[in-house]
């Protein structure tokens, strides 16, 4: 691992069990697996915004879940800092915390509801011992301040649902910074706030990542938003990292068909300029029974009889540009 | 279809909402109509009361709407059930919630077409269902199968052709595609593009997503706080907005072509429709905001032919 990586991600896959019916259970013996990550590797250098991007279904959040042991994985490594963290134990899992945070699409649904903004966004102090009354209560109104809640003395005073979405997605930001974590993962952190508040928020986080020198690992399914904020990008499909490079060359050569396909999908604000969609034949396959070999076959274009048994491997074309189709590799 | 002085209020146990507030259009045959809005910004009440289905506690307190000679506000409940489906549908923002879980698809567009036509029998109800669905891009024999076992795309072509049925002259999509993935999206929005010009319908779409209505319709109507703020032709919003919210929304949204893009984010955040701004509902969040807007309601303002907006900057006599 390089002195820049600060996360590094090594076949990483998670597969979680399907439920069976009693009746089944009693018939059959096989067990079914959502391959909800499925062989994923990446890393992260210090200070950059990651983005992974895919439509729903494609592992993304799972893999944000996973890189902060949120959910344990089936199998795979995750080095954070040069350190192994997914053979860590509780105790450890605990100060590895302090340095990494998530925050997550539905700012509502991520408070208790039952809990004042300033105590939910003083309580990981309180969890990790660091500061206790009226220390806390400062630190408090200094991040509140800070994430552009003011004034913070009156909102530290209200409730989740007395503020307006945007406002707790602000707090959200506050309650992952107060701990002054190094890396965040930012899972739809604005798909569910309002268009004219999105660019707020998102300018917020590229100056907190500049003030605080945060790395970031954001997780969107909307490209134009991904390509306002990111450095580098990753596409996901099914599970898997089908292309990975940095912004330009993700924008302006995408090779894989699927990334062709996602970027010409994008409605262009622009009048009457009805860009040429890339077709693409039927829906997504369920992600317990994927396709053999290249699991974007089904779909693709210009699938071959090969891309039916080889399983293509993600490749780099050039430094800093991977992709994983039979067809690049030649 | 004409609307006149639209106004509609919901009556709440903390006070009176005007969710829609003096508007007044115009849709003419085969054109696409964008409504672009914010959540709470009246869009979706507007759609639903074309239709007569305000929810309650809503009602409709001021106003007109002219279909084809008719008043729909005036007709008896028969006469607007009919004139629904018939005349002017809906599609709805969640396809999996908006079909009937314990009905077989084909069921659907039996009971809908025999609802509207009862001399039609099952059998020729089915075939034209079938016709239906491969016009939206289904094959025919999902007519036997239960809303569960497709996806949210083809639920969303499905209750398209639901829509279509009984070749309509207005459907209004209401965020048809916000639940899908952009893929997805983009195929049903290309087909709602298409239906339109073989049927010859017209299209409301409405949506929060300034980039869709921008590249799908003819003229765009942008909503904030119940008002019709700008209300013109597509490409005059795009290269001449007018109003400082339609000119925050256009700098704040990302567009994929350009290489690097500085977006703008507008101030403060949308008022709260039970205790709004006095004067323009805008002003605390713009950036020309004067004396007047904060005294006044600005009156809908015509800025040249078909482009009209509500801001005071724009009022005879003074340059912008």
């Amino acid at each position: 691992m390089s002195q820049n990586e600060i996360l590094k991600v090594e076949h990483l896959k998670k597969y979680f069990p399907v439920e069976k019916s009693f009746i089944e259970k009693m018939l059959t013996r096989t067990r079914h697996f959502v391959r909800a990550v499925d062989d994923v590797s990446f890393s992260v250098l210090k200070g950059e915004i990651f983005t992974l991007a895919g439509e729903s279904g494609c592992g993304k959040t799972t893999t944000g879940k996973l890189v902060v042991r949120l959910i344990p994985p089936t199998s795979g490594k995750i080095f954070f800092d040069n350190v192994e963290i997914t053979t860590l134990d509780h105790e450890a899992l605990r100060m590895l915390k302090r340095r990494m945070q998530i925050i997550f699409q539905d700012p509502y649904a991520s408070f208790n509801p039952r809990m004042k903004i300033g105590e939910a966004v003083g309580h990981p102090l309180e969890i990790h011992g660091l500061a206790k009354h009226d220390e806390k209560r400062k630190r408090v109104l200094e991040i509140l301040e800070r994430v552009g809640i003011t004034p913070a003395e009156k909102f530290s005073d209200l409730y989740p649902h007395q503020m307006s979405g945007g406002q707790r997605q602000r707090a959200a930001m506050a309650r992952a910074l107060i701990l002054q974590p190094e890396f965040i993962v930012a899972d739809e952190p604005v798909s569910m706030i309002d268009v004219s508040l999105r660019t707020a928020i998102i300018d917020l986080m590229l100056n907190l990542r500049k003030d605080f020198g945060l790395t970031y690992l954001f997780i969107t399914h909307d490209l134009a938003i991904a390509k306002y904020i990111s450095d580098r990008i990753a596409i996901m499909y099914l599970g898997k990292i089908v292309e990975l490079g940095d912004k330009p060359t993700i924008f302006s050569n995408p090779m894989h068909p699927y990334t062709q396909a996602l970027l010409s999908a994008i409605p262009v604000p622009v009048p009457e300029r009805k860009r040429k969609t890339t077709e693409l034949i039927g829906d997504v396959p369920s992600a317990i029974n994927i396709p053999s070999g290249c699991r974007f076959r089904t779909r693709c274009r210009c699938a071959e009889k090969a891309c039916e048994e080889k399983e293509p491997e993600l490749i780099p074309i050039s430094p800093d540009h991977y992709v994983a189709c039979n067809l690049a590799e030649n | 279809m004409t609307v006149d002085a639209l106004t509609v209020e919901y009556w709440t146990r903390k006070g009176k909402i005007r969710a829609v507030e003096d508007m007044s259009f115009s849709l003419e045959k085969a054109e696409t109509l964008g409504v672009v809005g914010e959540s709470g910004s009246g869009k979706s009440t507007l759609g639903l009361s074309l239709i007569g289905l305000v929810p309650f506690p809503g009602r409709i307190t001021k106003g007109k709407i002219i279909l084809k000679d008719k008043e729909v506000l005036k007709l008896r409940k028969d006469d607007l059930r009919n004139l629904r489906g018939k005349e002017i549908c809906y599609v709805f923002q969640d396809p999996m919630t908006s079909l009937n879980p314990v009905k077989k698809i084909g069921a659907h567009f039996v009971e809908l077409i025999r609802t509207h036509e009862p001399q039609v029998t099952k059998q020729e109800a089915l075939k034209r269902a079938k016709k239906l669905l491969k016009d939206v891009g289904i094959q025919p024999e999902r007519l036997n199968d239960y809303p569960h076992q497709l996806s949210g795309g083809m639920r969303q072509r499905v209750m398209i052709g639901l829509a279509i049925a009984l070749n309509p002259s207005i459907v209004v999509a209401d965020e048809p595609t916000t639940a899908l993935d952009v893929i997805v999206q983009a195929k049903i929005l290309d087909l709602l593009n298409a239906l339109r010009d073989a049927y010859g319908m017209a299209l409301i779409l409405i949506t929060h997503d300034l980039s869709i209505v921008l590249q799908r319709s003819d003229r765009i109507m942008v909503m904030y706080a119940g008002h019709m703020v700008e209300y013109a032709p597509s490409i005059e919003i795009y290269s001449n907005p007018k109003h400082p919210y339609t000119q925050g929304l256009l700098k704040s949204i990302p567009n994929i072509e350009l290489a690097d893009q500085k977006l703008e984010a507008i101030s403060g955040s949308p008022p709260d429709l039970l205790d709004l701004p006095k004067g323009c509902r805008f002003w605390p969040r713009c950036y020309c905001a004067f004396e007047r807007c904060r005294m006044e309601a600005p009156p809908l303002i015509t800025t040249g032919t078909e482009h009209f907006t509500r801001c005071f900057l724009y009022e005879e006599g003074r340059k912008a």
